[in-house]
């Protein structure tokens, strides 16, 4: 293992060469810093990985109104009485668990995008195994050593973790909230992340003199140590240097966690960090028992965590927008797995399978990408909620259209696969950019246009699933006007106005991991 | 010896020559060159040393090995009470003595929440009713004392390390499932059993009532089985998880066999309920060779158990291996290559079916054996929280003197608990079902004890323990080590080349080279360079009881000494 190699800590020596000359308080600048980080023309956006632990129960979280004669047949139980469902606008048959008021509030302010759905095929039911497959990205039947956020560190970071800090980049690739970093950071060549509890608690550990490590274990072990030691003590001036310069400007709550988590990571952006993976955890979603009150379905364990969850999201974002920094970041929740459709007798449910993400921001489509889950008439203890999107599609979105990667960067990041991306974040409006490694890929405009009733759209492809999207001149998404997998070549789509207000509209088309967007005109 | 503080690295830092990184030198770099290896420790070697029994040296360093893995730390004492035995009469010893019960928790907490249930300050509270969430709270962290007295207190025995292993092994969250005598059960289970038969002890936890409210056996009932149990039983408890293993089915029908525990909450006793229990047959899948449990109702449903632990005991080679494996990574290395796993794993688990699951035979081979022995074992092994604060607790001489009162002896004890959670291992409260990641999660294993968090914690706790104000306990009691009763254990605290080498010996785990360990003993002769500097003032302070100058010099040098020693990497191995 390259990490191992110890000859490669050049990072202490490169850091040293670097800033030498500056004022001590210069040191603390991170304009500098950050004005070398862009030098590389690389994204200086931020995301936020929100992990919940022990696998939510999304049909208790992002409710589906619409299937409630099938809910009842399954989980009478632990079932939420439909009138305190909070209503999610501009979708009547979704709404959310009656805890999560702050999170209705984001959705119903335009800052909240809900993927249905999500999971993939042949899902494990182990805690272990699932959060692994959602670490490391892997089919279910394969098993990989690396996490995707360490992959696209490695892709971002040449050398990581062993050549940072650089000059080019001073910050922690990575910040993971907690005494222990997951196995989603680590890279190639290790972890690309750093462990922090606090930051008001560094400490000094570099220590004198040492003694050459022997080529045993044991050498392995007290090289891995002193890297350690180096890398935290390098990267301590950095934090120390952020947590000074920033400031929380939002009220937090008080024994939230979760929101103790991201009120350090919000102070940390403040202070002009420029790292740009953040990972918090919540646990205890394990709700195999008791999940909710008997007297009451709206409280109990399961209630409580999700209060937790969306207070400490909503203080965070509000944090944001308080700093002015709520355009750069955005936020991605996840949880190993969903549980099983119908409760069991303990008042709670088992593993399940696909169960809704969420992404937040300002720069996220607010809107639901999927339908309501079907559900049987009768659920028995073998059922599941069905599969909408492969989790590797939220992740490729991220990557493309968050962390602006090339479509063949991203399917690097992802074992060698192509993942068709959804329409997650706002589309850079008027943008024609083809992304696509496809010969045989086009979009012709769309005729006729301008248009008034009706309009078809022609494409050509090598075929896969393709998805037509439609956008507003702001880049929110208006609706899917084509999903379908097609065989290899041209498709004509017919698109009907159905009340669209007469101006201009932009349609992208995604096939695979190929992109390709035009303009269209509506007139009355 | 030259101390790095965080000014003069940033001095450094801000008073080089500009250079740019394209024309960077390593071998021009100070901070490289001074704390950089000089060659790579790259293409490490495993042991290739086998199963069968060692027969060379029986030294203290071979001693200090066995010691430091068995149990938590190791001190001279220890070293001594081994005194002519052989190496295989030490691991017998270790192994085979019968360890009395420890007195069970009681009361401390008299003075601060009295117990609503009645129980006196200085009773045990196993037995009583539940009370409240607060006293249940005082109680919890009286168990994590209790604990930790008994790790501190372990004597010639490798039993409560197992303990730790099995709790490792076969979870449970003393949190998760809120009730402190529950969680006192168990822990008395692995005791019981930790140095018995496995397959006993899977047969006993799976009726242990603080084990059927964790994986929710007691909600586990016909029409509508749990599956959490059945799952984790397999999963995690005996054959592990991975394809062509046991599948989905396999964990609905175990639920179903499992169906009908219940725990008294009165009598904190389990029982077998047979109206709660699913009668039809039971159909696994082919890995289990389509075996069929066949349901039985009335009393008899409780034996369909035996027929799934059979079931999934014939198995054994999965089974052994899959037990071996977490031994190994507990005691040796978290590195199974394709040899090892070869050679010395699927030795134990011969060994382990041999002996029909008893785990006495499989920990004697394995540490009578040349692999463990074998100098490419020692040292390589990440100390867990559990293992660097208790076993530094021991090997400083840090006392928690019986003469305190019970509150303060249990703050104190569990105040070491409390550093082993700050440092990612809470004890009794792994953070799931699967325990401590660092046990398990590839590819870092051990090394997942160590970060950018915890490592500076346990350098800001081991420094606390060579201050005034100590590891804070009570307002009239700190956990901290008393250098000048500590440096009287060693072999002679009037030669200061003596007393680093013991250190060094006792508190680190790959030992220093003469230059280093040179540098460490002219912190004791405060610029001197001559050793009758410390000689002189250790006679000093000797010769004159109570003089507080002589007294205050030996103890700074001690103190500087020791915490500087204590913040090299090698103090993090064993």
């Amino acid at each position: 293992m390259k990490r191992r190699d110890f000859l490669k800590l050049s990072s202490m020596a490169t850091l040293a060469t670097t800033v030498s000359g500056l004022p001590i308080h210069a040191y603390g600048d991170n304009k500098l810093f950050g004005a070398l980080a862009r030098n590389r023309g690389v994204s200086d956006k931020i995301l936020v990985l929100i992990q919940m632990s022990g696998g939510n129960d999304g049909l208790n979280t992002v409710i589906p109104l619409d299937r409630y004669s099938e809910l009842s047949a399954a989980r009478s139980n632990i079932l939420i009485n439909q009138t305190s469902v909070l209503p999610l606008s501009g979708f009547s048959s979704t709404g959310f668990h009656p805890s999560m008021t702050a999170m209705q509030n984001i959705f119903n302010t335009g800052r909240m995008n809900i993927i249905q759905g999500v999971s993939y095929p042949d899902p494990n039911f182990s805690h272990f195994r699932a959060t692994d497959i959602f670490f490391s990205a892997a089919d279910s039947n394969t098993y990989l050593n690396t996490g995707w956020v360490g992959r696209y560190l490695d892709q971002r970071f040449p050398g990581a973790p062993q050549s940072y800090p650089d000059p080019n980049f001073l910050d922690p690739l990575a910040i993971q909230i907690g005494s222990t970093v997951s196995s989603v950071l680590t890279g190639a060549n290790g972890l690309n992340g750093l462990a922090v509890s606090s930051i008001s608690n560094f400490y000094q550990i570099i220590s004198g003199t040492v003694d050459p490590a022997p080529a045993t274990p044991a050498g392995n072990e007290l090289t891995f140590l002193r890297f350690i030691a180096q890398q935290t003590q390098a990267y301590t001036l950095v934090l120390q240097n952020a947590a000074a310069l920033g400031t929380n400007l939002a009220t937090y709550p008080t024994g939230n966690r979760l929101a103790d988590q991201l009120k350090i990571v919000a102070r940390l952006i403040n202070g002009g960090l420029q790292t740009p993976i953040y990972i918090v955890n919540q646990g205890g979603y394990d709700t195999h028992d008791n999940q909710v009150e008997m007297a009451d379905h709206s409280i109990g364990d399961h209630a409580d965590k999700l209060k937790e969850l969306s207070d400490a999201i909503g203080v965070f974002q509000q944090d944001l927008k308080l700093m002015g920094k709520e355009d750069k970041v955005a936020g991605c929740t996840f949880s190993e797995f969903g549980r099983r459709i119908k409760s069991n007798a303990s008042g709670g449910t088992d593993h399940g399978s696909a169960a809704p993400m969420i992404v937040f921001g300002t720069q996220v489509n607010p809107t639901i990408i999927g339908t309501s889950p079907i559900l049987p008439a009768s659920a028995t203890v073998n059922d599941n909620v069905p599969m909408q999107y492969d989790f590797r599609q939220v992740y490729a979105s991220i990557l493309q259209d968050w962390f602006k990667l090339t479509p063949s960067e991203v399917s690097t990041v992802l074992n060698g696969q192509s993942y068709q991306t959804l329409p997650i974040f706002k589309w850079t409006v008027g943008t024609t950019d083809i992304e696509t490694s496809s010969k045989s890929f086009s979009l012709e405009q769309n005729f006729p246009n301008p248009f008034s009733e009706h309009t078809i759209i022609r494409f050509t492809s090598e075929g896969g699933m393709a998805q037509i999207v439609l956008y507003d001149q702001m880049g929110k998404m208006i609706r899917v006007l084509y999903e379908n997998d097609v065989p290899a070549g041209t498709i004509d789509v017919g698109v009907d106005r159905n009340n669209l207000p007469a101006g201009t509209y932009y349609y992208q088309l995604h096939v695979g991991s190929s992109k390709m967007g035009k303009a269209m005109v509506v007139v009355n | 010896m030259p101390d790095l503080n965080r000014r003069e690295f940033i001095d450094g830092l801000l008073t080089k020559e500009k250079q740019s990184p394209e024309v960077y030198d390593i071998n021009k770099d100070e901070i490289f060159l001074k704390y950089a290896n000089k060659s790579s420790p790259l293409n490490f070697k495993h042991s290739r040393a086998g199963l069968a029994q060692y027969t060379g040296a029986w030294g203290e360093r071979q001693k200090i090995h066995l010691l430091r893995r068995i149990g938590f730390g190791v001190t001279p004492a220890d070293i001594a009470a081994i005194g002519s035995m052989t190496m295989s009469q030490t691991v017998d010893t270790y192994i085979n003595s019968i360890v009395p019960t420890p007195a069970p928790p009681v009361n401390y907490y008299e003075n601060i929440y009295p117990d609503p249930t009645g129980i006196p300050l200085g009773a045990t509270w196993i037995n009583a009713a539940y009370g409240d969430g607060t006293v249940n709270y005082y109680r919890s962290l009286s168990t994590k004392a209790w604990w930790m007295n008994n790790i501190i207190n372990q004597g010639q025995s490798i039993l409560e390390k197992m303990i730790l292993f099995w709790h490792n092994s076969l979870v449970t969250e003393a949190n998760a499932v809120g009730d402190a005598r529950l969680n006192h059960k168990y822990m008395m289970l692995l005791r019981t059993h930790a140095l018995g038969n496995y397959k006993t002890l899977i047969k006993e936890l799976t009726k242990d009532p603080q084990m059927l409210f964790y994986l929710n056996g007691h909600y586990n009932v016909k029409n509508s089985p749990d599956e959490n149990y059945g799952r984790e039983l397999q999963e995690l408890f005996t054959i592990g998880k991975g394809t062509n293993l046991w599948n989905e089915d396999d964990v609905k029908e175990a639920a179903k066999v499992l169906t009908g525990y219940r725990v008294d909450l009165t009598t904190l006793n389990t029982s077998f309920a047979p109206a709660f229990h699913e009668t039809g047959n039971k159909t696994f899948s082919a890995f289990y060779n389509n075996t069929i449990i066949a349901g039985q109702v009335g009393a008899a449903g409780e034996n369909e158990l035996d027929d799934l632990l059979n079931m999934i005991f014939a198995k054994d080679q999965l089974v052994a291996k899959f037990i071996c494996r977490k031994i190994y990574r507990f005691f040796i290395y978290y590195d199974i290559d394709a040899t090892i796993e070869s050679t010395i794993i699927d030795g134990m688990a011969q060994t382990f079916i041999a002996s029909n699951w008893d785990i006495k035979p499989v920990l004697l081979q394995l540490f009578k054996s040349d692999h463990f022995y074998d100098p490419l074992t020692e040292y390589c092994f990440i100390r867990t929280p559990m293992d660097y604060y208790l076993g530094m607790t021991r090997s400083l001489d840090v006392q928690i003197p019986a003469t305190l009162s019970l509150e303060d002896q249990y703050r104190a004890y569990y105040a070491l608990a409390s550093l082993c959670e700050s440092a990612g291992m809470n004890p009794g409260d792994p953070p799931n079902v699967a325990g401590w990641p660092a046990f398990y999660q590839s590819p870092q294993f051990h090394e997942m004890w160590i970060n950018s968090d915890t490592l500076p914690k346990r350098m800001k706790s081991t420094d606390a323990y060579f201050t005034n104000n100590g590891i804070y306990v009570s307002s009239s009691f700190k956990l901290r080590c008393d250098v000048l009763t500590f440096v009287q254990t060693l072999s002679n605290a009037y030669d200061p080349d003596s007393i680093v080498d013991d250190c060094v010996k006792y508190l680190l785990a790959i030992g220093l080279s003469a230059s280093l360990k040179t540098s460490f003993k002219n912190l004791l002769l405060d610029g001197s360079l001559l050793n009758i500097s410390w000689t002189n003032a250790w006679t000093d302070y000797i010769n004159n009881p109570g003089n507080t100058t002589f007294e205050g010099i030996v103890r700074t040098r001690l103190r500087d000494m020791l915490t500087k020693l204590l913040r090299m990497a090698e103090h993090h191995l064993c």
